[in-house]
């Protein structure tokens, strides 16, 4: 994926020289290893900067929205389909957008490595040939790359960018035969008391910083309900029916449109699988409408629109 | 002040006999990290911890916090009349805490605990309250506590100072309070080696932290210099302005107070709140002095790393810790607007 990292530069030092677009966004090296960061490049002599490795998790289409200037961004398959959701709901025009598509290889978790340097440090980390190789104070390991990918990487079935103007690497194979929804079969297959206890215990941990929702591209309302104060919707403090309201308005607020792009999850500073919530309703969406999101701009979203033969079996 | 060498068996046994005397608070691995839990044997903690995701300014300063209740009932004579919530507060051990987060407790106190204004809960819990603290002789990449002021090794915040020698802990009183809690526990005069171990790996620790920046080059700036740089704008890009660097900074001690109602009773609770919202700063008229997201950036960095200096003529109100520099989601990473400031320039990290 060091590739991509020349051809990003290029492209951005093209893009900018020619004035084809006012911006680039892409990322830059992080400060320590395993993160990188969100970077949006004005001049062309600030492109060398931009970077591209397996930490670029975060999801670029979430710096897009409301944007009035003319934009080349760097987006992997979830990145495109975010884009995707954004055209749809008119949050930035395609004509604004030069889409520098990434064939993603899947997106390292960080935390999931951390576990197993079990407190050890990290100070440097290379990827190479499927493997990532991590050295700290007196030690080294190698790790498969593909055993310490993002759950939903794992799991992604749309690498390759749905939509963009050039790419900066060849297109990749498309995981075949994934089974998508092991985890939310079983949430579904628990007695109605059982599912309230494990989503009771799922959000335990939660500090309400919110840093789930503000990593999400598709949060993106002015004033999210919980911020409202006029009225005030939801109360603030770690009360569980309060932090409960937040996560299942939130998850709702996302049925249709959330792409499973993990940065939810990723974000999450005390380690909450908050994506089990959006799964669910990622798998009702395509069961009840057969619609996978953020994959074409020429059909509306199902929970926006209405057909004649749209399943009615919650209407008794 | 006493020094005492305890060996990790003994110390098992010292510490089971606290937790008839203390609440006693140590770091529990739950499975992903650390955080501070109440020990229900002594073996729940894990002494050989980094440091816990979140800061221990939680066990004073809960998230939120039922400070007031009052009831609106219409028969009731007291209806109306806010009372203070019934509280309790056990005599607390609060065991391994790092010395930049008992240091962190130091800097909340500034605000908490004056001459003019206490905070009852924070100041009476912190009086119940025993720091047995443990050094870092590993320090984490993301520290930077000698840069900050404080370091691995750092007495100030503690009562008491433990270090792991490796069969055992050297301890030393750090506080009178500590003198007296040491003088209880059983433990052996401190065989003159370990005394140059202790040393050594204090040495080793601090070496290894280096120079992040230079704060005497921020405190030589004007207010307005900084709060007009350029390069604000390349450090707020990224920010998706959630609550992870406030809500994990042991020393950021911002809230909202709210009152919450159901049927004929309420209460007012008082609820961590970050700088990072717009709502923190929205007015009652709908004005928002902070409504761009650049302006919240700035406010956290200047308020850490300026205007804290400036008017309490003190260091920086941060100890180094380093987990808002692990936890940011998008690596906003202080360290480096530490340095964009000291020397205003937008060199790469």
């Amino acid at each position: 994926m060091r590739a991509y990292t020349e051809r990003i530069r290029e492209a951005a030092k093209r893009l900018l020289t020619e004035k084809r677009v006012d911006v680039v966004i892409g990322f830059r090296k992080g400060t320590i290893p395993l993160v990188n960061e969100p970077f949006l490049v004005k001049d062309p002599k600030d492109a060398d900067q931009l970077y591209w490795d397996g930490n670029c998790g975060v999801n670029l289409a979430n710096y897009l929205a409301k944007r009035t200037d003319r934009v080349a961004v760097v987006a992997k398959g979830c990145d495109t389909r975010n884009i995707v959701v954004h055209l749809l709901e008119f949050q930035i025009k395609r004509e604004q957008l030069y889409i520098l598509g990434a064939p993603c290889h899947g997106m390292l978790d960080r935390r999931k490595i951390a576990g197993e340097l079990k407190g050890k440090e990290p100070t440097f980390a290379e990827e190479s040939d499927g493997t990532v190789k991590i050295s700290g104070r007196e030690f080294e390991v190698t790790l498969d790359r593909k055993e310490f990918l993002q759950e939903n990487c794992s799991i992604c079935i749309h690498r390759n960018p749905v939509l963009y103007d050039e790419l900066v690497g060849d297109l990749v194979e498309e995981q075949q035969n994934v089974d998508r929804y092991v985890d939310i079969r079983e949430i579904e297959a628990l007695l109605p008391a059982d599912r309230w206890q494990y989503f009771s215990k799922l959000v335990e941990p939660c500090i309400r910083c919110y840093a789930c929702r503000n990593a999400c591209p598709a949060c993106y309302c002015p004033t999210c309900f919980v911020d409202e104060s006029r009225p005030q919707w939801v109360g603030k403090s770690l009360d569980k029916t309060d932090t409960l309201t937040f996560h299942f308005l939130r998850a709702y607020h996302l049925g249709g449109r959330c792409t499973d792009c993990g940065s939810c999850e990723r974000a999450c500073p005390v380690g909450i699988k908050v994506r089990k919530f959006t799964k669910k309703l990622e798998k009702d969406i395509r069961e009840l409408y057969g619609y996978e999101t953020g994959l074409s701009v020429d059909e509306r979203p199902p929970l926006d629109t209405y057909r004649p033969g749209d399943p009615e079996a919650f209407i008794k | 002040m006493a020094e005492r060498y305890i060996s990790k068996e003994k110390f098992t046994r010292i510490l089971d006999r606290l937790m008839s005397r203390y609440r006693v608070y140590g770091p529990v691995f739950g499975g992903m990290y650390h955080d501070f839990e109440v020990l229900k044997e002594a073996g729940d903690a894990d002494l050989s911890f980094r440091n816990t995701r979140l800061s221990p300014k939680g066990l004073l300063h809960p998230h939120s916090e039922r400070m007031f209740e009052y009831s609106l009932a219409k028969d009731d004579p007291e209806a109306g009349i806010v009372k203070e919530a019934a509280k309790e507060y056990p005599a607390t051990l609060i065991l391994g805490i790092r010395p930049c987060d008992a240091r962190a407790f130091q800097l909340v106190e500034l605000n908490y605990v004056t001459e003019a204004f206490q905070d009852p809960w924070w100041r009476n819990r912190r009086k119940a309250a025993v720091l047995v603290g443990l050094a870092c002789n590993e320090p984490c990449e993301s520290c930077f506590c000698t840069t900050a002021g404080t370091g691995p090794f750092d007495e100030t915040g503690l009562d008491i100072l433990l270090v792991d020698v490796g069969t055992g802990y050297v301890a030393r009183a750090v506080s009178k309070e500590g003198g007296t809690l040491l003088g209880s526990m059983e433990g052996d005069a401190v065989p003159s080696d370990l005394t140059e171990e202790s040393a050594r790996l204090q040495r080793k620790a601090e070496g290894q932290l280096g120079k992040q920046f230079n704060v005497d080059d921020l405190k030589s700036k004007t207010v307005s210099e900084l709060f007009n740089a350029p390069f604000w704008d390349e450090v707020q890009f990224s920010c998706i302005n959630c609550g992870t660097c406030t809500f994990l900074c042991p020393t950021c001690w911002c809230f909202d107070i709210q009152d919450e109602v159901y049927k004929e009773r309420g209460d007012r609770i008082r609820i961590w709140d970050s700088c990072m919202f717009p709502l923190f700063t929205h007015h009652g008229s709908g004005h928002n002095p902070r409504a761009q997201k650049l302006q919240r950036v700035r406010q956290r960095f200047m308020h850490k790393l300026k205007y804290y200096p400036e008017k309490y003529k003190d260091g920086i109100a941060c100890v180094g810790c380093g987990r808002c520099v692990k936890h940011c989601p998008v690596n906003i990473d202080i360290r480096h607007v530490a340095r964009l400031m000291s020397t205003s320039c937008t060199c790469p990290a």
